[in-house]
């Protein structure tokens, strides 16, 4: 059974989807990374998809589901890389991956991530001083 | 339309939907269409060969490089199955109608990634979709 790797990398998860996804591996990596989030505590996960061709309507919920379950478990998702064609495509599909952060590759993703956690750091700090 | 050169792939597990995209893929570089039109096609393509093995378990695709004049070149793809047809065809071509607990978006998405769509279902027969897609436009 294929399977596609998930890196570790301090508080983030890292995939970069390299193969045709089919809809099982697509299933497979939607729970692995969950179960990963859960038993890291992972602060963000990036999904590099720049060497994939097509993401149709099923792929497209997956990468939406991915997002909201990764947020109900406290962490970010942000897609990286979907090349210009994809994008268009989802588009008049119908399917405009509302609630997924995208970057245009890696690093833009990275720092996009670092941001949001930090962005959330100041919202607890935040809170604190209300409650004061 | 004539056609330039034609092949049946049988469609009965997930896997073969793999080699399916793949064959494709490869009509569409012989052909030379651009990398967007491309991306439509297999997209529509993907849609219809999920609806196929779910709804209806199994069936076929005929796979065909079409041309209508010298400047005119295309794919059409010819999705055949035995399946329980679909009742309401009007309701299932508009967006968000599923009968089961999906979106809706993959007959109607399908037909506006490409130029052709065409549809002919018989209730507890079978569905034939055929869409095709020219190199340019
Ligand atoms: N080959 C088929 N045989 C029988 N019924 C079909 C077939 N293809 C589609 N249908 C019916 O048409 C409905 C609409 O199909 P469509 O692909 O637009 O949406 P969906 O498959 O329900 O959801 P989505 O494609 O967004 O996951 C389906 O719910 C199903 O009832
Ligand atoms: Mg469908």
């Amino acid at each position: 059974m294929d399977k596609i790797p998930i890196l570790k990398m301090g508080d983030y998860l890292l995939v970069t989807i390299q193969v045709d996804l089919y809809d099982r591996l697509a299933l497979n990596l939607e729970s692995d990374l969950v179960n990963m989030i859960n038993k890291h505590s992972s602060k963000g996960v990036l999904i590099d998809i720049s060497a994939v061709n097509i993401v149709d309507s099923f792929m497209g919920r997956i990468l939406g589901n991915i997002a909201q379950m990764s947020k109900i478990l406290d962490a970010h998702t942000v897609v990286v890389g979907m090349q210009p064609a994809v994008a268009i495509t989802l588009i008049e599909l119908g399917l405009p991956l509302s609630g997924v952060h995208t970057a245009l590759n890696v690093e833009k993703g990275m720092a996009l991530l670092q941001e949001k956690l930090l962005l959330d750091s100041t919202v607890i700090a935040d809170d604190t001083d209300d409650n004061t | 339309m004539i056609t330039l050169n034609k092949e049946t792939i049988a469609i009965k597990r997930e896997q073969d939907v793999v080699f399916f995209r793949n064959r494709v893929n490869e009509y569409a570089e012989k052909i030379k269409m651009g990398l967007l039109n491309k991306t439509k096609l297999l997209t529509a393509a993907s849609e219809l060969v999920r609806n196929m093995l779910i709804y209806a378990k199994e069936g076929k695709v005929i796979c065909e490089i079409v041309t209508i004049s010298a400047l005119q070149t295309g794919i059409r793809l010819t999705f055949i199955d035995n399946g329980p047809g679909i009742a309401d065809i009007d309701k299932a071509m508009t967006d968000g109608y599923t009968t089961g607990k999906s979106l809706g978006l993959g007959l109607p998405g399908a037909k506006r990634l490409v130029n052709i769509f065409d549809v002919k279902t018989v209730k507890g027969k079978g569905t034939t979709i055929s869409i095709t897609k020219w190199k340019n436009g």
